[in-house]
């Protein structure tokens, strides 16, 4: 029986115990390196041969990168914590449960057993054209081959597109947003600390890149500060099918209200952009406001502001400005009148 | 130092690991797919390779008590691991119970997703000795099956739990 057993291009594989060796590596190979985390976006591309880097980073060794703890002021979670482990933590489960609900809607059991935290905010577009090794704009070429009258674009862009209209495919970013999550990033010149959403960037910032990682960079951890424990949630997910499906769109939001009006808000949309947008307009517009079935549809209008509708993801619009308004006055006022 | 941790990965390394119970040592280039080692190296040929890419878990397997899909794991990861295929299950000729609830309900048809079903059902089992039917369902999402229509499966795996909470 014929058997290819060796699938992947060369590489040198390096299994670094600590962050220190794990940054050292990278920084020492810098765009040749490759960060492997559960592997699941990383086996994918490197199977099929569309990247080709010269040093791969296993970081499946470093035990100081995996687990949840308290610290001062919230948790602290380490980016190689994989997703089943975020849905069972306790604390998590009673404070911070909008990531745990966003975690549990991610693909399949076996995908949330495997997959960590870090990869999953850290994972690049799904884009069919991208990932079939196409040579479009991000992949470093010159053409957009879904922004075209008859390119498959229904799970595209509506918002800030800019040549590239992939979308941002990860369904635990936006709960992180909405929470005022801090990313921490082991440089080579020490330690960064940024907000979740500065960790993403979009294509008018760099059209080859979903993060701000820089070769030399690693995502350590992301901590959770405790000013929005105990808030209330708001998580949803629109998918194709119940499992293994991204999102089509998402949206997570957390809420403080103070008697019926709407003292503190942040909201955070994924599948709209090719990175997860809070939505500030939004929470500035109905702070102070009653939590209704009013003010959830303007915030729906407002969120939808300069949306622009690709050949077959129309949809899109009504959807995200139903599921903004759902964020804030919850499912039973769903119904759009119009 | 750091370098001293790199492998190559065009060359045999020898990759300990404990399946159903027994340590086994095998040379797999590093990067080579769980289930290509369980298959072609120990001739374990329950785990399936339906898609390769995540979306089937006929290939599912259990490392470290956790369910897996062995095509998207590298060996390199499973190096020292305690893994579990659907060959760990029965007791000599003696089946376990899930997968003579299985036979009983018509829960296998082709069989190719079989193995996988059994060892998700297995690991929901462990955590959920008495699960709803939602949560038979949830526990079995990353599992898909062309022939039976999902309803005997999940009947199977009621009835199994049924026998061991009456055993
Ligand atoms: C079939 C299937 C269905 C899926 N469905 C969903 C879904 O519905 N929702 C969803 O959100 N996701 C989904 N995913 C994505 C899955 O959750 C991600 O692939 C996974 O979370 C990536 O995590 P990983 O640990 O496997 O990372 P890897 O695949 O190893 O890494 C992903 C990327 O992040 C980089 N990276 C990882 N960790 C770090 C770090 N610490 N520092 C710097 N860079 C890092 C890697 O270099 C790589 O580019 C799906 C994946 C599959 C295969
Ligand atoms: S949407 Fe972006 S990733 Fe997809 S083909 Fe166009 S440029 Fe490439
Ligand atoms: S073969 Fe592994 S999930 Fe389909
Ligand atoms: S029995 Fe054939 S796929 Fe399930």
């Amino acid at each position: 029986m014929a058997v290819i057993r060796d699938v992947m291009p060369a590489f040198q594989l390096f299994q670094p115990t600590s962050i220190a060796d794990a940054q050292k590596l990278l920084e020492q190979h810098a765009q040749d390196a490759w960060v492997m985390a559960g592997g699941l976006d990383s086996f994918d591309w490197l199977k099929d041969r569309i990247k080709k880097p010269k040093a791969l980073v296993d970081l499946s060794g470093v035990e100081e990168l995996k687990g949840i703890r308290t610290i001062n002021d919230g948790i602290e979670i380490g980016a190689m914590t994989t997703l089943t482990e975020v849905v069972r933590n306790p604390v998590i489960q009673q404070k911070y449960g909008l990531l745990g609900q966003a975690a549990e809607l991610v693909a399949s059991p076996q995908i949330r057993n495997q997959g960590t935290l870090g990869g999953n905010v850290s994972q690049d577009a799904r884009c069919w054209y991208y990932r079939a090794g196409w040579p479009c704009y991000r992949a470093g070429g010159n053409i957009c081959y879904a922004d075209t009258p008859v390119g498959r674009n229904r799970e595209h862009a509506i918002l800030h597109a800019e040549r590239c209209v992939a979308v941002n495919p990860s369904d635990s970013s936006p709960a992180l947003i909405a929470l005022d999550a801090k990313f921490v990033i082991r440089t080579p010149k020490g330690e960064r600390v940024v907000d979740a959403e500065d960790y993403f960037i979009g294509p008018d910032t760099d059209i080859t890149r979903m993060n701000i990682l820089q070769p030399g960079y690693l995502l350590t951890a992301i901590r959770i500060p405790s000013t929005w424990a105990g808030a209330r949630f708001y998580f949803e997910k629109v998918r194709d099918r119940n499992v293994w499906d991204f999102p089509l769109m998402n949206v997570a939001s957390a809420m403080v209200l103070s008697g019926d009006s709407i003292e503190r808000i942040r909201i955070a949309v994924n599948g709209a952009a090719a990175r997860p947008l809070r939505l500030k307009a939004v929470e500035d517009a109905v702070r102070g406001k009653p939590r209704s079935p009013a003010t959830g549809e303007m915030a729906g209008r407002l969120a939808v502001q300069g949306a622009v509708p690709l050949q077959f993801n129309g949809y899109k619009i009504p959807l995200m400005r139903n599921l903004v308004k759902r964020s804030i006055s919850g499912v039973q006022e769903a119904t759009w009148a119009s | 130092m750091t370098e001293s941790l790199s492998l190559e990965i065009r060359a045999l390394h020898e990759v300990s690991l404990t399946v159903n119970g027994e340590l086994k040592t095998v040379r797999a280039y590093p990067m080579e797919r769980l289930l290509d080692v369980l298959r072609h190296q120990l001739g374990l040929t329950g785990a399936k390779e339906g898609c390769g890419e995540g979306e089937c878990g006929s290939c599912s397997v259990l490392l470290n008590d956790a369910l897996v899909n062995s095509c998207l794991v590298p060996v390199l990861q499973a190096k020292d691991a305690d893994i579990v295929t659907i060959e760990g299950l029965a007791a000599g000729v003696q089946l376990d119970v899930l997968q003579e609830a299985f036979l009983k309900s018509g829960g296998a048809q082709c069989g190719i997703c079989t193995p996988g079903m059994i060892l998700a059902a297995h690991h929901l089992l462990r955590r959920k000795p008495n699960p709803t039917t939602e949560e038979i369902r949830e526990g079995l999402s990353g599992n898909l099956c062309r022939c039976t229509g999902y309803i005997q499966i999940v009947e199977a795996v009621a009835e199994a739990a049924r026998r061991r909470a009456a055993a």
